[in-house]
């Protein structure tokens, strides 16, 4: 963009701006010493062409829709069309759940995402003991295929597009949603979603794994090949640093673990028989947006370029769209206060903006009562509008990654992948994501990152306005939302009828085929499949494959 | 005290945010504590069964999935049937105001919302310990 003539004029111009500064400076002197990222990162008073290095506008910035897919993945992005506006939700049974679809779905909510909860993301019945206390709190209780069918009926599977946040039993529960289709009529190759089917992330950050590394890993690359055949149009995984961020982690590192843990995924595809160009163009990220608006729009410009050149050199991928970085954002939940809870609305407003200026693919946004319980119908609204308002009445969808070519977004860009490249090379030193995790070497690095930022927020460096500054005294929120303990209850006597009601024999022969075929290399869904049909519960399932794999156990760091 | 303060942090329950609990426990820890993590998914009976073997004089237990009025409770009474009431029973995580008054009733002497200061804990973890 500028010769070398003009940026070593750049910079000696830039030297004696800081002389003059210094006079200005002694009168009026900054608000602190130092000023930081919401990462913690260090940022110049003022940035210039010289703060880019050597900038090659093709190779770092381009154009979009061309690699290094930097300024977004399509040439048109929100001038083509928005991003997909879809909100996370599920909670109790699958009847309220349904219904909390159906008003989304009327309210302009253009995909499904369901939360699942934590006995049925970590592969146990309703009537488990561990799952005492747990049916129904953080999403939808599904037992069986019997269940899934009420969490989507009356809604088209051939229109809709369906996110499902689950990971150690994605196989278990894939397979529930295309013996679902099927009832409705509506074959697996015309299925459009996403599994998040993410367990490196479990191990790192979020804790619903089941088994270990290995098996975990079969079960990801059988859906991998299952799919790129019987499921086309389906995204198989969703690579997350969601999570990551919300465990504590900077921005760089977000990007750095989450791309490693794509590597491994990559890896493990490879060396199970796949082309790479057959599976890459379906593998799909989960980001984090946090507060620091101008650091997560660089976030997401690093994480394009950085996974592009991943792609294209270290897996040499032909295909373009192997190299393109899609991805979902999520607000940021740790984000949000239970202090003066109206105030996060205005955080997600940012966040959103902080999304949409990095060129997401479809969003949730959080809503403002998180901190306290489970989003109310009235506060989801809100958070939907947001999303709303910024696409249609901000104007910032109107051009294509309108902050490229802003010297402080660029040199960002280019300090968040030099980071995150930084942290993936130490865990290829390791031997890759899943020995890193093993080791503990991330989730180290996570705590360190977030009990600095713990302890920055209690001297009271990083403000958190209404939290540790503006505080008031307030009055306790009413209006949360609370799932009755009768929904286990339900689920239990449900799960009963279940086992009366169908044909055991077949049952068990599914179930006895399944163990047998957990010690061989053959693939496992097309068996879970069968056995779903046949009404065996998740937890039966599960608990066959626990029986064959074992269980991982977490090495504990603090 | 002849004897530092030691306090067990567990994760009772499925829920696998842990972020709280380790901040809580390295803060602890960094104000002279000694401190045992649990790590995750742990029963009523491992957790009680952990404080009696390490001798502890704080649980602090942390939830998030909203299962904490069937879980704190439970961890309580197992403590009353030990025998062990000496042991202070703190909670922290996302838990609605409302629910408060019933955890106090069950044996939980404190319960801390987000937004609290480590310090806050620390100090009241000094406070109440072997009483």
């Amino acid at each position: 963009m500028f010769d070398n003539e003009k940026i070593a004029q750049i910079k000696k111009d830039a030297i004696s701006f800081d002389e003059k500064t210094k006079k200005a400076l002694e009168k009026r002197p900054e608000r602190r010493d130092v000023f930081t990222t919401g990462s913690g990162d260090v940022i110049n008073r003022l940035y210039n062409p010289s703060d880019l290095g050597d900038v090659n506008f093709e190779e770092k910035i381009g154009f979009p829709g061309s690699y290094p897919y930097t300024r977004g993945v399509q040439p048109t992005m929100y001038r083509g069309r928005l991003w997909t506006m879809r909100m996370y939700a599920g909670f109790a049974t699958a009847k309220e759940s349904n219904e909390r679809y159906k008003y989304l779905v009327e309210q302009g909510s253009g995909g499904l995402s369901v939360a699942f909860d934590l006995p049925t993301q970590i592969g146990y019945d309703s009537d488990h003991s561990l799952s005492e206390g747990e049916v129904g709190k953080v999403g939808v209780a599904i037992d069986s295929l019997a269940d899934m069918e009420i969490l989507f009926d009356g809604i088209p599977l051939d229109k809709v597009s369906t996110s499902m946040t689950i990971n150690a039993p994605a196989a278990v529960l894939l397979a529930m949603y295309i013996a679902v289709a099927e009832k409705q009529g509506v074959s697996a190759e015309k299925l459009r979603g996403t599994i998040q089917n993410d367990i490196l992330k479990e191990y790192i950050a979020r804790g619903t794994y089941i088994f270990p590394t290995d098996p975990s890993m079969r079960l990801i690359t059988n859906i991998f090949e299952y799919c790129s055949k019987e499921v086309p149009l389906w995204n198989t995984i969703s690579i997350s640093g969601y999570h990551i961020r919300e465990a504590g982690s900077t921005a760089a590192q977000e990007v750095g673990f989450t791309i490693a843990d794509g590597i491994a995924y990559v890896e493990a595809a490879i060396k199970a028989g796949l082309d790479v160009d057959t599976f890459a163009p379906r593998l799909s990220f989960f980001f984090n947006a946090h507060n620091d608006l101008l650091e997560e729009v660089a976030k997401y410009r690093a994480a394009r370029r950085l996974w592009a050149k991943i792609m294209k050199e270290r897996f040499n991928a032909k295909n373009p769209k192997s190299m393109q970085l899609k991805f979902h954002t999520q607000t940021g939940g740790s984000t949000l206060t239970a202090q003066q809870p109206e105030n996060n609305i205005v955080r997600v407003a940012i966040q959103t903006l902080a999304a949409v200026l990095g060129g997401t693919q479809s969003l949730h946004t959080n809503s403002k009562d998180e901190a306290l319980a489970l989003p109310s119908q009235d506060s989801v609204r809100t958070a939907l509008r947001t999303q709303q308002i910024v696409a249609h009445e901000s104007g910032v969808t109107n051009t294509v990654d309108p902050l490229a070519g802003s010297y402080y977004i660029e040199a960002k860009t280019n300090e968040i992948e030099e980071k995150a490249m930084e942290y993936i090379t130490k865990i290829d030193d390791l031997g890759g994501a899943p020995k890193a995790i093993d080791a503990g070497y991330i989730q180290q690095e996570i705590m360190d990152a977030s009990y600095d930022y713990q302890k920055q927020v209690e001297t009271g460096e990083i403000v958190v306005v209404g939290m540790n500054k503006f505080q008031i005294e307030e009055k306790p929120p009413t209006g949360l939302l609370r799932v009755d303990l009768s929904v286990g209850e339900d689920q239990k006597k449900n799960l009963k009828d279940l086992r009366s009601n169908r044909n055991n024999d077949n049952v068990n022969e599914k179930l006895e085929t399944l163990r047998k075929a957990c010690n061989t290399d053959e693939n496992l869904m097309p068996i879970i499949l069968e056995a779903v049909k046949e009404y065996a519960t998740l937890g039966e399932i599960c608990g066959v494959m626990r029986d064959e794999f074992g269980e991982y156990e977490q090495s504990v760091v603090i | 005290m002849d004897r530092p303060i030691r306090v067990l942090v567990a994760k009772p329950g499925l829920d696998g945010h842990d972020r709280g609990a380790k901040v809580i426990a390295r803060a602890l820890r960094d104000a002279g504590m000694e401190v045992i993590y649990t790590g995750l998914r742990q029963t009523a009976d491992q957790i009680v069964s952990a404080a009696i073997e390490e001798d502890v004089d704080c649980v602090a237990v942390s939830i998030l999935s909203g299962a904490h009025n069937t879980l704190f409770p439970k961890i309580n009474k197992l403590l009353l049937e030990e025998d062990a009431k000496d042991i202070l029973l703190i909670g922290g995580g996302v838990i609605p105001v409302d629910d408060i008054p019933f955890l106090k009733e069950n044996g939980v002497s404190e319960v801390f919302t987000p937004g609290t200061p480590t310090s806050v804990t620390i100090d009241f973890i000094k406070a109440n310990v072997r009483k």
